[in-house]
């Protein structure tokens, strides 16, 4: 994989829940939006699924960026306790916190799913390749990782 | 009929996996009577040359205590691995790491500046730091290489059963020890051993409400009731992430379960799970309000992952993330 920041294209996994923000992205491609191929999606029935762990395995198994998309607060079921208290987390395992990010999406806002997973996808490219020393894993799933490339 | 071959090792540990033993108190003579104990360094005279000189396979039960810091425990990690038939990570130190684990947090580079150039009673202008080889007069002098991460036994050998808490509970281990005794078939590779299938609140028995939090207290902090849920009066208790087995000994001391039993079953992370119980709870709306909140919990990583660093996903800290 290229590590240079030009070409390097970042890996992110999308969260996304159902009902608002997988229908937002569902409508920026109905309505013919760009938005940055980076983004593998994740359709969940609710965002208040996202347990910590998966965010945590989805870096551990070479996610560079990791967006959780919900309802608008009041319309949504996701703990914001919980991400705040692992983007704690994250700070004291020297991971770089704003490679995760919560948004909230709704089914009518297209453009802002677009818009999201554009400025996401730079912010990461920026932040470059998140190499994890989990020396066990990479063991444990031999060149498996390497495997992984980004279609370009 | 020659008597099993029992050894026990102590790798990176406090000994307190070794007192856990002791405290089998009369029962420690069937043991003794039962197996025929081949290397125990804390309380029996064994060079590791002795277990060299044995074949391979010869030892049927290894107790392997500690966890893997430096280049000796990694060698006797091989080493009992390859001379017992079964290899068992004998509480938190070998099984997660335990609390040096914590030190995977910084860097060795930061931990022997610490040890040998800021601490204040340390006087060391040449900055003279351990080193693995010297040549001294007398011939060399070779110390263990310390590493730069702490790893499980299992990080290094593959490793047949767990046995966890810091230390492991007597009585569990005397449970384990006597269906060896008596000649029980073997649970499948990989299991852990010695400790229950639920949390630790299962073993607890406060009653516990729907918990709407909004600040948190350190132990110190607030006199608690006895007969409540420590996580509802806003005390940290990792009992919700913690697997059973001790019989909730600390809360039964007014004091909250710090983990030392490792993830409850079927949890991969015993911090992520944690973080999902605390979070949760936080009855704030506000994003201002609930870092409030949250910063009310001292080192969130030293108290989510007291136990657990160098077996959580992230393993140890990152340098360039």
């Amino acid at each position: 994989m290229e590590m240079n920041s030009k070409t390097f294209e970042p890996r992110i996994i999308g969260f996304l829940c159902n009902w608002c923000s997988y229908t937002g992205a569902d409508l920026a491609g109905t309505s013919r939006m760009k938005s940055a191929p980076n983004l593998r999606i994740i359709r969940l029935m609710c965002s208040g699924r996202v347990d910590p762990s998966f965010i945590l395995r989805a870096f551990q198994l070479g996610a560079d960026g990791i967006l959780v998309l919900g309802c608008h607060p009041g319309d949504c079921h996701y703990q914001e306790g919980n991400f705040k208290a692992l983007k704690r987390i994250l700070r004291d395992f020297g991971v770089d916190e704003r490679r995760l990010r919560l948004e909230w999406v709704s089914a009518a806002e297209g453009e802002k799913f677009a818009k999201v997973a554009n400025e996401f996808t730079e912010e990461v490219r920026a932040l470059g390749p998140l190499h994890l020393e989990t020396n066990v894993l990479s063991q444990s799933l031999g060149g498996e990782l390497e495997t992984q490339e980004v279609a370009a | 009929m020659s008597k099993p071959k029992l050894a026990l090792y102590w790798a990176a540990s406090c000994g307190g996996c070794e007192v856990t033993v002791l405290d089998l108190a009369e029962k420690i003579l069937d043991v003794a009577g039962f197996f025929d104990i081949v290397f125990w360094p804390c309380a029996m005279d064994f060079k590791y040359k002795d277990v060299e000189a044995m074949a391979d396979g010869t030892i049927d039960l290894c107790l392997f205590n500690g966890a893997i810091r430096n280049s000796e425990n990694e060698s006797m990690a091989h080493l009992m691995r390859r001379k017992a038939k079964v290899l068992v990570a004998f509480g938190s130190c070998a099984m997660d790491g335990c609390i040096q684990g914590l030190a995977n947090l910084t860097t060795r580079e930061e931990i022997l500046e610490s040890s040998y150039q800021q601490t204040p009673s340390t006087v060391n202008p040449e900055r003279t730091r351990p080193l693995p080889l010297v040549a001294a007069p007398e011939g060399d002098l070779d110390i263990p290489e310390f590493y730069d991460s702490v790893r499980t036994l299992a990080q290094v050998v593959p490793v047949d059963y767990f046995i966890p808490g810091c230390p492991p509970q007597s009585a569990q281990v005397l449970t384990v020890i006597s269906a060896i005794m008596q000649g029980a078939v073997l649970p499948p590779v990989g299991s852990v051993i010695g400790a229950g299938e639920k949390t630790c609140c299962e073993e607890c028995g406060r009653p516990r409400k729907e918990k709407h939090l909004k600040r948190f207290y350190r132990v110190w902090e607030a006199e608690t009731n006895p007969e409540e849920c420590l996580l509802d009066q806003g005390v940290i208790c990792m009992g919700p992430a913690t697997r059973s087995g001790c019989g909730a000994l600390c809360v039964k001391a007014n004091m909250p379960c710090r983990g030392c039993y490792g993830a409850a079953p079927n949890v991969i992370d015993q911090g992520a799970k944690m973080v999902s119980a605390i979070g949760s709870v936080i009855d704030f709306q506000d994003p201002a309000e609930i870092d409030s909140a949250l910063d009310q919990i001292a080192d969130p990583v030293g108290t989510f992952y007291r136990f657990s660093v160098p077996n959580s996903m992230l393993q140890h800290k990152q340098s360039s993330a």
